[in-house]
């Protein structure tokens, strides 16, 4: 649609100004007043280096490390996550009871309070109570989230699978809906194959839906604390202590708050730029189809 | 068509196995859901003495310990009040700029609307402490209010997006006819054109309410007592007084059934509100 130019359009922006910048502006302020400062007791002091914070966060091997498990972690799920959901929206009902049915309760994961997600899993995976755990323990499994590196990365990227897959496959699914039918009986003239149908059709076709995919689930899996914290707190030792669980510890936990802002405002800033990047393929990808 | 859509099928080997993939799935996805709530119909006796799949000593002593006491129900009153809240007012500010956004260019707009969206992207662990201060420093602090305008944060601006993509399906003309009829803007936009994207505004709350009602950390961060969410109270029973399995499950299940049940009522528009309008 061919937009009207109007500047007092900004009237009307306003509210949402003004609103995001009272909840998003001062808290971010503040941040970079800590980062420069030192501050003790409520006071501020000046530092004799401005980016003394900043100097000590990018040499600490502690930052260096939970950014290593935070990719990694978001690499993973990101794997297995976006193959599957399209997989799983392949296989979906196309309309009428069976199609609800499957929404309804594939979107049920998506509205758990993320620290009963972490309640759920918790439990299931405990061996004395837990029907995974026990499960396991009776298959003469070693398996024990709290104490093994191996067990809690995989209890906590299952969980992630269990609550978000469905995301992927709902934003797959609704791409794959608006496909006209015309497509496939073309293709089915044309005697292509599944693969075929898949590469050309409907892959391209979903591609825009993907992207939002990839992009939420990124922003969303690099900023995770409420789940794993619930499971494994962190470990064991420090073996699934994330970004933001790293984050919390350092400003609530121990209150070094000069060096937890510095390394706020560096995490703020990693996911702005990759999300940018994002950002400009997707709406690249909009105006292509024309939207 | 229909006849054709059917036949088609999207797996490899047809009908079956399409069917043999989705069970699987809803398995996976139940299976742990259905292991809290047999949890909560039990008794902590059954639960740590006896491995059973069903509830062998069937109880509900588990919900009314929750329905009775006031620590429990408070958390969930609780948050119904900063959920609803939240709704409110980022609708009410979401609606006229989501219009200006899918109507009019102006100065900055794209720039404005990444900002937005940035706001989406903001870790709330590097928020946490920030808003405790303000909100503290402004005399907030543990008020339903103040849960509300933090959620705000990333609300608004997917309120935005999602009402944005609504409003673009609506044809220019509408609005152009009203105001050669005279319509004035407040009164075009509230008795015409908010009637027109009211299935996009129901789609728009039950996101708004779904991401204020999952979110714990800056819920738990800005309140202590008089408006502590029901995430936060479990939370903490778990730390204090050992663990009652029982009543943890039950206040598990009792978050879900909200949820569970606005779901159905927006089945058909919930892939289109995560692509934030865009399908």
């Amino acid at each position: 649609m061919n937009k009207t130019v109007n500047q007092k359009a900004w009237f009307l922006v306003l509210p949402v100004l003004l609103l995001v910048a009272f909840s998003a502006v001062i808290p971010l302020m503040t941040v970079v007043n800590y980062s420069v400062q030192d501050a003790f007791a409520g006071d501020f002091y000046p530092l004799d280096d401005k980016l003394e914070w900043f100097k000590q966060m990018l040499e600490s091997e502690r930052m260096w490390d939970a950014l290593g498990r935070q990719v990694a972690f978001s690499a993973i799920i990101l794997a297995i996550e976006i193959p599957l959901g399209i997989f799983v929206a392949l296989n979906m009902p196309k309309k009428g009871f069976w199609a609800s049915l499957c929404l309804v309760l594939m979107s049920l994961p998506l509205l758990i309070p993320w620290n009963v997600v972490g309640t759920i899993w918790q439990i299931f995976g405990r061996v004395d109570i837990g029907l995974l755990g026990y499960t396991l323990a009776a298959l003469g499994i070693d398996y024990n989230y709290t104490q093994d590196f191996y067990a809690a990365w995989v209890t906590v990227i299952i969980m992630d699978v269990w609550h978000w897959t469905s995301l992927v496959a709902l934003l797959a699914y609704a791409g794959l809906q608006s496909i006209p039918d015309a497509y496939y009986q073309a293709a089915k003239i044309d005697q292509a194959s599944r693969w075929k149908v898949f590469r050309y059709i409907e892959l391209p076709k979903m591609m825009g839906v993907l992207m939002i995919a990839i992009l939420l689930r990124f922003m969303d899996s690099f900023m995770i604390y409420t789940e794993p914290f619930v499971v494994t707190g962190g470990g064991p030792g420090n073996s699934t202590t994330f970004l933001s669980i790293d984050l919390v510890k350092m400003a609530l936990g121990q209150f070094d708050l000069g060096p937890a802002a510095a390394f706020s405002i560096m995490y703020y800033l990693v996911i702005l730029l990759i999300s940018y990047v994002f950002y400009t393929v997707m709406t690249n990808l909009d105006k292509r189809d024309g939207h | 068509m229909s006849d054709l859509a059917q036949k088609r099928g999207f797996a490899l080997p047809g009908v079956k196995g399409n069917a043999i993939v989705m069970a699987l799935y809803l398995l996976f996805l139940l299976l742990p859901i259905y292991w809290l709530l047999n949890m909560s119909l039990k008794t902590n006796t059954e639960i740590l003495n006896s491995f059973t799949l069903w509830p062998r000593d069937l109880t509900f002593d588990n919900y009314v310990t929750i329905l009775t006491d006031a620590s429990w129900y408070s958390g969930y009153l609780n948050s119904m009040a900063y959920v609803v809240m939240n709704m409110v007012i980022s609708l009410a500010v979401a609606l006229p700029a989501a219009y200006a956004f899918s109507r009019y260019s102006f100065m900055g707009d794209k720039h404005l609307f990444f900002w937005l969206l940035t706001n989406r992207m903001a870790p709330p662990a590097v928020f946490a402490l920030p808003f405790f201060q303000l909100y503290s420093s402004v005399g907030l602090f543990d008020t339903h209010i103040a849960v509300a305008l933090a959620h705000a944060l990333f609300n608004v601006p997917l309120a935005v997006w999602i009402l944005e993509g609504f409003m673009r399906g609506v044809p220019k003309e509408i609005d152009e006819t009203a105001y050669i009829d005279g319509y004035s803007f407040p009164r075009f936009f509230i008795r015409i054109f908010t009637p027109l994207v009211a299935s996009g505004i129901g789609v728009t709350a039950f996101f708004l309410f779904m991401f204020s009602w999952v979110e714990l950390l800056l819920s738990r961060t800005l309140t202590s007592v008089n408006a502590k969410p029901i995430a936060a109270t479990m939370t903490r029973t778990v730390g204090a007084a050992g663990i009652d399995w029982g009543v943890l499950a039950a206040a598990g299940v009792l978050t879900i059934v909200p949820g569970a049940l606005v779901i159905y009522f927006v089945r058909n528009y919930i892939a289109k509100g995560f692509a934030l309008g865009r399908v």
